[in-house]
């Protein structure tokens, strides 16, 4: 595979990661706090897809109407009934209680569904392919993703820099008590945070479970993977995570031209030799 | 010092117990005379985890240095262990100190990395150089690739020649190195290091404020704690004489299940990862038929008590009755020796 494939393909991935990565960033956003169990939440919401294919006989895509606004409404519960209690100071709660969380959704999926390896089937989107000038084929469904995943980070910049609550959300983000003071009710703005984390974490669920396979124990690897595309990227910075997550993916196709095996090895690699030479990421945010 | 005042260590109530850890111990270290080889079995895991505990408990509770990856020492230690056994033949015995070297030797370089992030982003980045580990391993053939290897019985005979003579000392070794832990855990904070370490605990800018280097004390319990851990990790893969990349590494086995313990038993204390490991089996035991159910019950349960009972059962019993088993703390009392 030449250079130009691998780049192609690795920058197709990196939307997928991208997809993964956009919650995980909003929560530590705003937030502060790394959700352990985003991972097995984007498992959960292929699995939610999966029951909607089953039980309505619609598209896998389609699925995408009923499993968004399910996992809109779950992120809001979730924050506001559990994870809004373990903020503070002290990091260890929402660590362990997502944590926790994470070993819970995992083998809540196990008993329900099995240890089986599953896939939406999409029929002809699955294989068609655009050919390019050079002979190099690059698939409609892995284009397509990376268009949703910019448009999500579009939509998300603006919601953030072009509407009151984006306002509300920086300056929570900002400093939470002086927000408070001024009239935001944080625990709602928290809640919404993370509901519109998981509305996106939907999304990475549907496009993950058509792109590949998938089963219940799935998910950590999602969350490092989105954590890497994070730090590579440089944390608080939406574009820059999409930046990182495509020189994840283009260093792990990089790594499985040379060797199937090393694949996800040389994504690791390429987020250890950025942590070591730019500990900020490729794109920090400038300070504000 | 004012000669008018006494440093005291010890309270009434640690000293009776240990008089009372002093009979246990003795018990349980004549088991094999008395006991049947299930219990011996089970004791010997037992101490395996109370050791793996006690060490997170330093790490996430005392040094703030909350850990994923601590079975990548497990796993490093394991490792160490079967090349040291199968190509340099070294006694098993031996080996196991020697694993603990290694382990610590490496935890230098991943501590250069992963000390560059704060917090819960330095939790996921030990769990990613867990996986770094684990992987690189997996694509080792001389080291059985992803399957795995297993100890020689020529190797295993130079431990004892009978299986029943092995089984007694596997099992003085686990309780031994349960009791070594415990023993350095508590030594290291009694000492000017422990003092240090609890302040960090209580507040990490205050103690920095005060004149602690907190770099430098993090780093050394992150060492330790790596010696030990591969140590540790030499010592269950050796009783279970086969080792492979998805079992030396398991997150749920060497970490879940010790952050459970450390969770329920209460964070911070030398006592709550006893309580934890005692309630653990229990629970074990009791849902050994239900499969899965066992971990989704675990996690519950662990994310109840950080949300109701953060300091765990340990934290509750001692303030309710001001007891202190392992006690840390220095009172002053007036008056000559």
């Amino acid at each position: 595979m030449g250079i130009v494939s691998i780049v192609i393909q690795g920058t197709l991935l990196g939307g997928l990661y991208a997809l993964f990565a956009v919650g995980l960033s909003l929560t530590f956003g705003i937030m502060r706090i790394i959700n352990i169990g985003h991972g097995d939440l984007i498992v959960l919401a292929a699995f939610v897809a999966m029951v909607c294919v089953r039980a309505l006989g619609i598209h896998p895509l389609a699925t995408l109407v009923v499993v968004v606004p399910v996992m809109f409404g779950l992120g809001y519960v979730l924050q506001r009934g559990l994870l809004n209690r373990t903020l503070g100071d002290n990091i260890l709660p929402p660590l362990l209680v997502t944590f926790g969380l994470s070993v819970i959704i995992q083998n809540v999926l196990l008993e329900m569904f099995g240890a089986d390896t599953r896939r939406l089937n999409v029929g002809a989107l699955e294989t068609s392919s655009i050919l390019l000038p050079g002979g190099i084929s690059v698939g409609v469904f892995p284009l397509m993703t990376f268009a949703v995943a910019v448009l999500v980070l579009g939509a998300l910049q603006l919601l953030f820099f072009r509407s009151d609550l984006g306002r509300a959300f920086r300056a929570t983000s900002d400093n939470p008590v002086t927000a408070g003071l001024m009239g935001i009710d944080n625990r709602h703005l928290y809640a919404l945070a993370m509901a519109i984390a998981l509305a996106v974490t939907a999304v990475a669920g549907v496009f993950l479970a058509i792109r590949s396979n998938f089963d219940p124990a799935v998910g950590p690897d999602r969350l490092i993977y989105a954590f890497e595309a994070i730090i590579i990227g440089g944390l608080g910075n939406l574009w820059g995570t999409l930046l990182g997550a495509v020189v994840l993916g283009i260093a792990q196709s990089a790594g499985a031209a040379f060797d199937p095996q090393w694949q996800i090895l040389t994504g690791h690699l390429a987020f250890l030799v950025v942590l070591v030479l730019r500990p900020d990421g490729l794109f920090p945010r400038t300070r504000d | 010092m004012d000669p008018n005042f006494t440093v005291e260590r010890g309270t009434t109530a640690s000293r009776r117990f240990a008089v009372l850890g002093g009979v246990l111990v003795v018990a349980l270290a004549t088991l094999p005379f008395w006991g049947d080889t299930a219990s011996m079995r089970l004791i010997a895991e037992m101490a395996t985890y109370l050791a793996l505990a006690q060490l997170w408990n330093l790490l996430a509770g005392y040094a703030g240095l909350v850990s994923v990856g601590q079975q990548a020492f497990v796993g490093l230690g394991g490792y160490a262990l079967f090349v040291m056994c199968g190509w340099y033949g070294i006694h098993p015995l031996l080996a196991i100190p020697l694993a603990g070297i290694v382990s610590a030797a490496l935890s230098l370089p991943i501590a250069f990395i992963v000390f560059r992030l704060r917090g819960a982003q330095f939790a996921v980045g030990t769990w990613v150089v867990a996986e770094i580990c684990q992987l690189l391993i997996a694509l080792m053939s001389s080291l059985g690739a992803g399957s795995g290897q297993s100890l020689t019985p020529a190797i295993v005979r130079t431990v004892a020649a009978s299986k029943a003579d092995r089984d007694m000392i596997f099992y003085w070794c686990s309780l031994g190195i349960a009791l070594i832990v415990l023993g350095l855990v508590y030594a290291l904070l009694r000492s000017r290091h422990g003092l240090a370490l609890t302040a960090i605990r209580d507040s990490e800018q205050a103690s920095r404020s005060v004149g602690v280097d907190t770099f430098r004390t993090k780093l050394l319990t992150y060492v330790v704690v790596a010696f030990a851990t591969g140590g540790v990790g030499a010592l269950i893969f050796l009783q279970k004489l086969r080792i492979s990349p998805a079992a030396g590494f398991s997150l749920n086995d060497w970490t879940v299940v010790v952050i459970f313990m450390v969770v329920i038993g209460g964070i911070g204390t030398i006592e709550g990862p006893i309580v934890g490991l005692v309630i653990y089996f229990v629970l074990r035991q009791l849902l050994a038929d239900y499969g899965s159910w066992y971990l989704i019950v675990m996690g519950c349960v662990a994310v109840f008590f950080m949300l109701r009972a953060r300091d765990g059962i340990w934290g509750w019993i001692a303030q309710r009755w001001q007891l202190h088993l392992f006690p840390l703390r220095r009172n002053f009392r007036r008056g000559g020796p």
